[in-house]
């Protein structure tokens, strides 16, 4: 018998570390002490996305959507929504400008879904991802059977070829064209992997979708053994995420319980079983090749490609090897058709898109967009603008590969060619947005800090020419630089893409040269002028004690760890230029707001 | 080497050796569960896994080494995790290490005098969300501000 309510909680990590659990077990609780069990479902679902307001309690049929909710307003929401039918104004989201007046009841209202179109996301927020039959009741495992029971193995391939899926890793490879390859290969055994590595920092798409609909891609990936004729799969996936690990191992158990995993598959004659791998923080591992070592069991260091996993990848043999986001596609695309999914995007970017919008934005969160939407459709219409009124500086794609969109790009519509046009990338959907703030040479010092310490140190392009990197950038925003350095910057850049090994060596210099290109004046500025606009450079600031608002406390001649400030109360206090080591501490305890920072 | 020989490497990680042991790639999946039993994974213990599974100490090193979930030497009894994710630097992450290491008086990957306390910097717990965020055993704390932090360390 249906319910007459659906309680669902978020679960996903961002709402589980702010008490999503405590809150599922009030009304666990609170139901049980009315017995209202048979008449309410209490569900703990994947992440709703819109992490910025957690945590995020939804209730059908009604459609309230809670947010930021607190453990204690529980009670209130039972007695009032479950009980009276009496929605609870207070607890609802409201758009910023409109705060307390105009609350929103319906969901698909909210600004913030307006423009997204969910694919990969479909059941993420709506099931309960450890629970089968919930994935099952949402036409779950229906591709499986449709492949497994009417189409032939390359008619599999031909439909994922002409949907135009691309890899969502970050390069955007042809999908069906690599599976094609695995299948041409003719060896006795082959493999299937999903890249479940998300090392990219500021990225965490991958791990919701896993959080919230596992079974969704051990479907995809059994539907792509079938196609290619493999019987084993391994999910790889980072140790950091235990949440993932423990819903797909639960995902795991259940379908070979259902006969969805194991052998005779559905009672066909397909056999297909899928194990986990874990990392261990390692981001080149990343790399399809490194990825595959770290299977293996061996350190992850990328090898020469070709030969391409496709043909020769785990212990050898055939390897499909695709990202969680490429997969969680694939049962839409087998039900829908090829050429609904083609529908969808831009002529050479087909589908959608996941991102996560983080950063200087005011709704930070995760996102599904179709493929061809702006930068400012994204930043502003869902991401609802930037952080306190301040300016958009730029946008942030594809992490330590990928390089920055500046405001004279925002309505480029985003897609695979139009972002590697600008002199970023796809990459696997990270986005963080930048606000006047942020200074563009100390980010760029930042991923390429990122890129030296992850470097896996195989290949000298990229071991020495990122170290050597770093080394520039940390002179430039010390102060130090000279104007010949950019041309080094420039040069060493482009010797590490053309020289480098793997993915990360190749692209690891992209932060420099496209922030170069967009905000040489910045870079200008640092060298000539030893002035840090978003104030971020330490070095480069000078600390200054105004005489008219300084009250000549010496609380600032205290809290000085060098000893930099002198003076008395008589006369007041100055900072000595040359032993200040601008930490910053006077400024902060000056309750005056009398010293300076500039 | 006479201590090596007599270790015995505690049941649960035999048992999960006697699972592992025929499967292709085993040696990352061993260390995982060599380095929860015993928080890091000791020297001895490195020795006797090479020993038991037939593969030399350097392999093991390197594969050790190579990776940064791995730690060799012993941490303390609560290990805080700063996120230095880039939303988490944006919005100021690297002054919750420096608050940690006034309050707690040491740096990164230091364990403070009374074991009490490990910190160290991590690559995105995947809550950009929530940025700055630090967890401490697992949990995590967002949205922080380092005046918040004295508060959270007095819980444990």
């Amino acid at each position: 018998m249906p319910y007459k309510h659906y309680i669902l909680i978020c679960a996903g990590t961002a709402c589980e570390s702010s008490h999503a659990q405590e809150i599922h077990d009030n009304f666990i609780k609170e139901i049980k002490d009315r017995q209202l069990e048979s008449d309410v479902q209490v569900v703990k679902t994947g992440c709703f996305g819109f992490c910025e307001q957690g945590p995020i309690v939804k209730i059908l049929p009604d459609n309230a959507f809670y947010v930021k909710l607190k453990p204690e307003d529980v009670k209130e929401i039972v007695d009032e929504n479950i009980i009276k039918g009496r929605v609870v104004q207070r607890l609802l989201y409201s758009p910023k400008e409109d705060k307390g007046r105009h609350q929103m009841t319906d969901v698909a209202n909210i600004d913030f879904y307006q423009k997204q179109f969910r694919i990969v996301l479909r059941n993420c927020g709506i099931i309960d991802p450890e629970k089968i039959d919930e994935y099952i009741a949402r036409d779950g495992y229906k591709a499986l059977e449709k492949v497994l029971f009417e189409m032939s193995p390359t008619q599999v391939i031909d439909e994922v070829s002409r949907s135009g899926l691309r890899g969502r890793g970050g390069a955007g490879f042809p999908t069906g064209l690599k599976w094609s390859f695995t299948q041409k290969t003719s060896s006795d055994v082959k493999y299937i992997v999903c890249n479940a590595d998300e090392g990219d920092p500021g990225a965490y798409m991958d791990r919701s979708t896993l959080e919230g609909d596992p079974h969704s891609i051990l479907e995809a990936m059994t539907i792509a053994g079938y196609a290619v004729g493999a019987h084993k799969g391994y999910i790889y996936i980072r140790a950091e995420y235990p949440l993932a690990i423990e819903r797909l191992n639960i995902a795991i158990g259940q379908a070979r319980d259902y006969g969805l995993l194991g052998e005779k598959i559905l009672g066909s004659n397909f056999d297909f079983d899928i194990e986990i791998r874990l990392g261990a923080g390692a981001f080149v591992c990343g790399e399809e090749t490194a990825l595959l070592a770290s299977v293996e069991g061996e350190r992850g260091m990328p090898r020469p490609r070709p030969p391409f996993p496709a043909v020769k990848g785990l212990w050898g043999k055939p390897t499909v090897i695709n990202n969680v986001e490429t997969w969680a596609n694939i049962p839409v695309i087998i039900l829908k058709g090829a050429s609904w999914f083609a529908k969808i995007g831009t002529e050479r970017s087909k589908g959608t898109k996941v991102f996560a919008l983080t950063g200087k934005i005011n709704n930070s969160g995760l996102i599904e967009v179709p493929m061809g939407t702006t930068l400012r459709e994204i930043i502003f219409d869902i991401g609802g603008g930037i952080k306190d009124g301040k300016q958009f500086k730029a946008a942030q794609t594809g992490g330590p590969s990928g390089g920055v969109i500046p405001a004279e790009f925002l309505d480029t519509p985003i897609d695979y060619d139009n972002l590697t046009a600008i002199g970023s990338m796809m990459g696997s959907g990270g986005m963080i947005v930048m606000d006047e703030d942020d200074c563009i040479v100390d980010i760029t010092k930042f991923y390429l800090q990122f890129s030296v310490d992850e470097s896996c140190g195989k290949c000298a392009p990229c071991r020495i020419g990122g170290y050597q990197l770093l080394n520039l950038l940390e002179k430039i925003t010390s102060g130090r630089g000279e104007m010949a350095d950019l041309n080094k910057l420039f040069k060493i850049s482009q010797a590490m893409q053309k020289a480098s090994l793997c993915g990360l060596g190749q692209t690891a210099s992209n932060p420099v040269l496209s922030t170069m290109k967009y905000f040489g004046e910045e870079y200008q500025e640092h060298i000539q002028n030893n002035k840090c606009r978003a104030r971020k450079c330490a070095q480069l600031l000078k600390f200054e004690i105004l005489p008219e608002k300084c009250v000549k406390c010496g609380l600032c001649a205290k809290v000085c760890p060098v000893g930099a400030i002198s003076g008395d109360r008589e006369k007041g206090y100055v900072i000595d230029q040359a032993k200040c080591i601008r930490c910053g501490q006077c400024l902060e305890r000056c309750k005056f707001k009398a010293i300076t920072r500039g | 080497m006479e201590t090596i020989k007599n270790l015995e490497l505690k049941p649960s990680l035999i048992d999960y050796i006697a699972q592992w042991r025929d499967k292709p790639g085993n040696l990352i999946m061993i260390l995982h569960k060599a380095q929860e039993e015993y928080g890091f994974i000791p020297r001895d213990v490195a020795f006797k896994l090479a020993e038991v599974l037939d593969v030399p100490l350097a392999k093991i090193y390197g594969v050790i080494t190579f990776y940064h979930f791995f730690k060799l030497e012993k941490r303390g009894k609560n290990i805080i995790n700063v996120c230095m994710g880039t939303a988490c630097y944006l919005k100021g992450g690297e002054d919750i290490i420096k608050e940690l290491e006034i309050i707690l008086g040491v740096g990164l990957n230091t364990v403070t005098p009374d074991g009490k306390f490990s910190v160290e910097a991590v690559r995105c717990l995947g809550c950009c969300g929530l940025a700055p965020v630090v967890s401490i055993n697992g949990t995590v704390y967002g949205k922080l501000s380092k005046n918040q932090l004295p508060e959270i360390l007095s819980k444990y």
